[in-house]
């Protein structure tokens, strides 16, 4: 057998049928996550057809993007605000009950993001196909499962059959070397790649991150990682799993366990790429090199270096496609592309050429499923400790799950938080999508460890800047953009 | 589903790229339950000011815009979230085709199962129809062809099964659930 790359070994050991010239693969799904907002519509479609959900077991189902995050609504009498969201919410209850799908509901101690709940389960193992109506769910490839967002319909498709009809995507490998400095972060590495692929240069491809700077990440390093990889267009991103991976998940609730668990390992091992393995794109990265990094403009590839300047146009810009598609040659495409450009940083309230350093912040969201877990929060209270958030600042404090507030507020860093003047709430999206009550208001600066700085993403016309818990910390401290390493 | 073998009308154009999911149909309108009406919402922040009103500078809220079915776009159309709500809304605005030199994963696999047509052109025939909205277009399925009023013809590709389905009015969950027996056997290899 020819030396196969982590993701052909993932994929080959799943495929019902392979894939043909005029038919795509059938391909197994190990773990089928589902959450309220893009699931309705597919159990519509079983009802219709009067079919059941074939594996429950195989299904596991949580809240958390349109539901609220201040205690009183969650575990008070005070009611959801929007009636659609609740709504949608007792739709979730409803047919979870129906279908015999297990839920962890608003006020289970299990609940959050799910991509947080399914990592601290053990449900996300090495080796599986985990799909979920949910772009980010690239992020369980951290533990070198294939794991890739879908829409509804295929969320009908793998309740009906517990399978997808998909083409095998081309693999790309982004090689990482060198040690991060103090003050820079994953959040801030993986901001880096995007810049240097371009928010489309992974469409058609699934990333596999490698080399040294990879391999001596934790888990929760690994998880913000891999979960931008659509960012850059990719649907998935892969890490092979290795020591760190198995210390993560012993023991974990649903890891396996005595003899299962030596003879999972031993399976484990086996899927790291073969060293000789062929992928069909690569990309360096030398991260030494790196400083914080932090987004200027409305897609993640609008990125610089904490302490650069924006760009004057978009042939500057730090990708060759971050802003626009200057893959294009000519003038008129070069034209159009600062057309786009412009319009960005006029949506953002920037001209070219400016610093970013020093401008003054209205909104800090620390959470989401990139940056909302206990090393993130961690990190934010390295430098919240015996600090302020600024006057006229609000900082909102998210954790990813309800594990990851207990385990915060076990550990002071929720006291900490509040002596510095943070809004602290229960688990969910938040003010990632702005779509559950926690909103940007229109005009407002917001420095977030999300993963989306679109348009309108955290509230019509908010103006979102991407960064890592550090950098948010160290702006709310002082009420402008601030390089975190003059805190540390 | 019914059978799509062809989409001919006149184009409306955006001519922006990286159009993500969240423009084509906001976050806050994703509490539905149901995949009907959300074309009033389609690129609900571009085309209505914060009072409600139409924003006669979009041009989806222009004469020239109205029972157009192709929307031509800016490279890289659809990225972001896997909202299916992104192509539900489109379509029930009346979009039946997107053209795009570039169009992502996630947003293309969502169109295809609903009956939207994404279709993928090389620079120069973009770069054309960017430049010349209203063309009147002809989109043939069957042949991969889509011509332009000029008279030049291009080949896009689309993949085979997805169009095999559209043609012929193929919902894809009845060819999987062919093939259970199938399912069934992996099934019982693995030890599932």
């Amino acid at each position: 057998m020819p030396p196969r790359t982590l993701f052909e070994k993932v994929w080959t050991a799943h495929e019902v049928l392979a894939e043909t010239a005029d038919t795509p693969a059938v391909l197994y799904i190990d773990l089928h996550l589902i959450h309220e907002v893009t699931s309705p519509q597919a159990f519509s479609v079983l009802r219709s057809m009067a079919l059941p959900v074939r594996r429950p077991a195989r299904t596991l189902a949580t809240m958390d993007h349109s539901t609220p995050t201040r205690t009183d609504q969650v575990f008070g009498n005070v009611p959801i605000k929007v009636d659609a969201a609740a709504k949608q919410v007792r739709q979730l209850e409803k047919n979870a009950a129906e279908f015999g799908i297990e839920l962890f509901d608003m006020r289970d101690a299990r609940r959050g993001i799910v991509h947080v709940i399914s990592p601290e389960l053990g449900a996300t193992q090495p080796g599986m196909t985990i799909v979920c109506g949910d772009s980010h769910t690239s992020t369980h490839g951290a533990f070198g499962a294939l794991a890739f967002g879908i829409g509804s319909t295929e969320v009908g498709h793998v309740f009906a059959t517990q399978c997808l009809l998909q083409r095998k995507p081309k693999t790309f490998a982004i090689n990482v070397e060198g040690r991060l400095s103090p003050g820079v972060t994953p959040k801030d590495l993986i901001l880096a790649i995007i810049g240097k692929v371009g928010v489309s240069g992974g469409t058609g491809y699934v990333f596999e991150y490698r080399g040294s700077t990879i391999r001596g990440l934790s888990m929760d390093e690994r998880m913000t990682i891999c979960n931008m990889s659509i960012e850059a267009g990719a649907r998935a991103g892969m890490i092979a799993p290795d020591q760190v991976t198995f210390d993560y998940l012993q023991d974990k609730p649903r890891a396996p366990r005595g003899k299962d668990w030596d003879a999972a390992v031993a399976r484990w091992r086996a899927l790291a790429g073969d060293p000789d393995a062929v992928f069909d794109a690569s990309i360096d990265i030398d991260a030494a090199s790196l400083e914080p990094m932090i987004t200027y403009g409305t897609n993640p590839g609008m990125v610089v270096g904490i302490t650069a300047r924006i760009p004057n146009d978009a042939a500057h810009a730090a990708s060759a496609d971050a802003a626009v598609g200057v893959a294009q040659t000519g003038a008129a495409a070069a034209a159009a592309a600062d057309v786009v450009f412009d319009k960005a940083l006029g949506y953002m309230g920037f001209h070219g050429g400016e610093a970013l350093l020093g401008k003054p912040i209205d909104v800090v969201f620390i959470g989401s499923c990139t940056n909302g877990r206990l090393e993130d929060l961690q990190a934010a209270a390295r430098i919240l400790k015996g600090r302020k958030v600024a006057p006229g600042v609000k900082l909102l404090i998210v954790p990813g799950s309800q594990k990851v507030k207990r385990e915060a507020e076990a550990a002071g860093l929720a006291q900490i938080f509040k002596d510095a003047g943070a809004d602290w709430r229960e688990s969910g999206c938040s003010m990632c999508l702005g779509m559950n009550g926690d909103t940007v208001a229109a005009g407002q600066y917001s420095i977030s460890t999300s993963n989306r700085n679109f348009e309108g993403r955290q509230g019509v016309g908010a103006r979102t800047l991407l960064v890592s818990p550090l950098t948010a910390a160290a702006s709310a401290v002082q009420g402008k953009i601030t390089d975190p390493r003059s805190l540390l | 589903m019914e059978p799509l073998k062809q989409v001919h009308s006149k184009t409306v154009v955006i001519d922006s790229s990286n159009i993500d999911t969240d423009q084509i149909i906001p976050a806050r309108f994703l509490t539905t339950t149901t995949k009907e009406g959300l074309g009033r919402q389609l690129f609900a922040d571009w085309r209505y000011r914060a009072d409600g009103a139409e924003n006669p500078e979009f041009v989806l809220n222009q004469a020239s815009a109205k029972g157009c079915q192709i929307l031509v776009a800016g490279r890289n159309f659809g990225c972001g979230s896997s909202r299916e709500h992104a192509p539900w809304a489109l379509l029930d605005y009346g979009i039946r085709a997107v053209i795009s030199t570039e169009i992502a994963d996630i947003f293309r696999s969502n169109s295809l199962k609903n009956g939207l047509l994404p279709i993928t052109v090389d620079e120069s025939t973009a770069e054309w129809l960017l430049h010349h909205p209203g063309a009147e277009v002809d989109i043939d399925l069957a042949n991969m062809r889509l011509t332009l009023p000029t008279g030049v013809s291009v080949t896009f590709p689309i993949e085979a099964f997805a169009r095999h389905c559209l043609l012929n009015g193929i919902d894809e969950l009845g060819y999987l659930r062919s093939k259970l027996s199938d399912i069934e056997r992996y099934e019982r290899a693995r030890e599932y």
